[in-house]
């Protein structure tokens, strides 16, 4: 008896212990984003004097700041934000689908040569770094746009047919690796009904993939999202579509040391990742596990 | 009745993509410069493939279909990735300014890089920070790990709370902290800014570094920790294991499989790092002694010294080989975690 609740007594302290570590611990790690929030309520002499504190923040001057920030030619956020989310929701559900179809493909014919070539081409092209493309691209798609009449730099078709194939791979190896768990005797009861292989996918297939189309639509969201290099080559720094980070290193680059500025529109950058976490931060977790440990 | 549509509908829409398609392409070659030749040649496209999904066959249908599914996918991974990963390793070879070559020029790109201390600085450097983030994040991660599987109240925010930086692109999170480095922690510490020396700098760099991925790396050994059979723990309880012993004994042995994973993750991340290093210092610092020679570019790490070579200095061919070595890195790296990763599983 006595034992048992010295033993709970122990758990309770331990317990309180790792709460106030794990407090500090949080304390630390959100700081940077309670300075970004705090600062975007000063003027810049007042963040230069005391970059901590309350004195000087008011909601006007964090009114004045956003409407300085939103206005500028250099970041025009607004129409940032709208380039970033049309490319990331094109290539999210682009992906999601021609990543189905050829993961299907692909396992359904995981005896036959071609099946299997394609499939480790897919996961040997995991290890290549952008760095070792990104030249060439460039001049790959300046070269055949030019040829064949079609834009593919500075423009949102172009990038989006760049993500496609950049994370067609991690996509197809995560997917594949889940329909092989599918039972085939579906597809078959499925085609003896007289389904056509292409209804078969669709009606079948397709909505069995849910949960793991939503992980690799994590994933690829996640990147294509926060991604610099890629559009920032693509687009150009001070071309005409600019994507939100690219519109970030283009507005600080004309605001060296103009705080005010810079961390509202930092502010004006997390925000959206920010509420989506917020609004789905178990299936963001647990997708960026599994890729993890898939990949 | 709807097989009869199809057996005339196929070969028309068959014909007409085709012949779009070569219109297009002659309009191509002969160098006309219409606006409509680029629409031509991707309606075209598709016409030919609703065409060829039209032809009317039962024996050959499931295989037309297997071929329009893959193609989209395979032809922009054909044209994003193996193309120019072919034409990249080429160019290295050659004097391309990134639009043309002239001339091959072997392997001398390859001997002018290794001659340029600068590079040599950035291998090093790269391969520092890439060990001490192994370490530093994996270290980390495994300890707020252990704390949140401690049976603290609020876990869910905790866990929340630590990972949150890692949805923050690079970019974003460098200039968030270079004012904390430069104006706010001045302040606290009445000392220079951490992002004024290169060794303090590159010391800032990992700071960020393991700010944004440790929260990653520790939610993948919150899932090592949690699977754990509870039974595997009882039993080394009632043997009279404290919970040192059971940290050193039970649960870092069953989750072996967890740190492979964990330590590859943050390898070639740690490679591969450029947001952060573009944003917080863009490379900038001073060495003044480098086998024998003065450097500036103190916290430039391998990524950035490759896109700084050829898009500021605008050396493409250079900046190609470099990118190509940096390729040959990564390749070795991940060709030793798959061996690593096979022989554990044999011994499991």
């Amino acid at each position: 008896m006595g034992e048992g609740r010295q033993v709970g007594k122990g758990t309770k302290v331990r317990a309180l212990v790792c709460t106030i570590i794990g407090t500090v611990i949080a304390v630390y790690i959100l700081f940077p984003f309670f300075l970004v929030l705090l600062n975007a309520f000063k003027n810049q002499a007042s963040i230069v004097a005391n970059p901590i504190g309350f004195a000087g923040s008011s909601v006007a001057q964090l009114r004045t700041n956003l409407s300085a920030v939103v206005n500028n030619p250099n970041f025009s956020f607004w129409f940032a934000f709208g380039t970033s989310t049309v490319i990331t929701v094109i290539s999210l559900i682009l992906l999601a689908v021609l990543g189905a179809m050829a993961a299907w493909v692909i396992s359904r014919n995981n005896k036959k040569k071609w099946s299997i070539a394609i499939y480790m081409i897919f996961i040997a092209s995991m290890i290549i770094p952008f760095q070792v493309v990104m030249l060439p691209l460039i001049s790959t798609f300046r070269d055949v746009g030019k040829f064949v009449g079609i834009n593919l730099l500075q423009s949102i078709p172009g990038i989006v047919f760049a993500y496609c194939g950049f994370g067609g791979a991690m996509t197809v190896f995560i997917l594949a690796g889940f329909i092989k768990g599918v039972p085939y005797d579906l597809e078959e009861a499925a085609a003896i009904d007289g389904c056509s292989p292409e209804g078969t996918f669709f009606r079948v297939i397709l909505p069995l993939l849910k949960p793991v189309i939503t992980t690799v639509t994590i994933l690829n969201g996640m990147w294509i999202w926060n991604d610099y290099l890629l559009p920032s080559l693509m687009l150009g720094q001070n071309g005409k579509v600019k994507t939100l980070p690219v519109a970030v290193q283009a507005f600080v680059g004309s605001y060296v040391k103009q705080w005010d500025l810079i961390l509202t529109a930092a502010l004006l950058a997390i925000l959206p990742m920010i509420i989506i976490f917020l609004i789905a931060q178990k299936q963001i977790m647990d997708g960026m596990i599994e890729g993890a440990v898939k990949g | 009745m709807e097989n009869t549509l199809n057996k005339l509908l196929s070969p028309i829409l068959l014909v007409v993509g085709l012949a779009q398609v070569v219109i297009a392409l002659v309009m191509d070659i002969a160098g006309s410069k219409s606006e409509i030749r680029g629409a031509m040649l991707v309606l075209g496209i598709v016409l030919f493939f609703i065409g060829l999904y039209l032809v009317p066959t039962q024996k050959h249908h499931r295989k037309i279909v297997y071929v329009i599914f893959l193609f989209p996918l395979l032809f922009t991974f054909a044209v994003t990735v193996i193309i120019p990963l072919v034409l990249g390793i080429c160019y290295s070879f050659t004097d391309w300014t990134g639009i043309k070559f002239s001339n091959v020029v072997g392997l001398s790109n390859y001997t002018t890089m290794f001659k340029d201390p600068a590079f040599i600085w950035s291998i090093l450097i790269t391969f520092i920070f890439v060990a001490l983030n192994m370490i530093l994040i994996n270290l980390i991660g495994f300890l707020l790990a252990l704390l949140c599987t401690s049976g603290l109240k609020g876990g869910g925010f905790f866990r929340a709370s630590y990972f949150l930086p890692n949805l923050i692109g690079g970019i974003v999170l460098g200039y968030i902290w270079q004012f904390v480095f430069n104006n706010v922690a001045i302040k606290m510490t009445n000392n220079i800014s951490w992002l004024v020396q290169s060794k303090t700098a590159l010391m800032a760099i990992v700071v960020v570094y393991i700010w944004q991925y440790g929260g990653y790396i520790m939610l993948i050994y919150i899932t090592g920790l949690t699977q754990i059979p509870g039974d595997v723990l009882e039993a080394a309880r009632i043997d009279g294991a404290n919970p040192v012993q059971t940290l050193f004994k039970v649960k870092i042995p069953m989750i072996a499989s967890t740190f492979t994973i964990c330590t590859f993750l943050t390898l070639t991340n740690a490679f591969k790092q450029f947001d952060v290093n573009m944003a917080l210092t863009n490379g900038a610092g001073s060495v003044p002694d480098f086998m024998g020679n003065y450097l500036s570019n103190g916290t430039q790490m391998l990524a950035l010294n490759i896109y700084n070579t050829a898009i500021s200095k605008n050396n493409y061919a250079l900046g190609q080989a470099k990118a190509v070595f940096f390729f040959i890195i990564l390749a070795i790296v991940s060709l030793i975690q798959v061996r690593v990763s096979n022989k554990k599983e044999v011994e499991l």
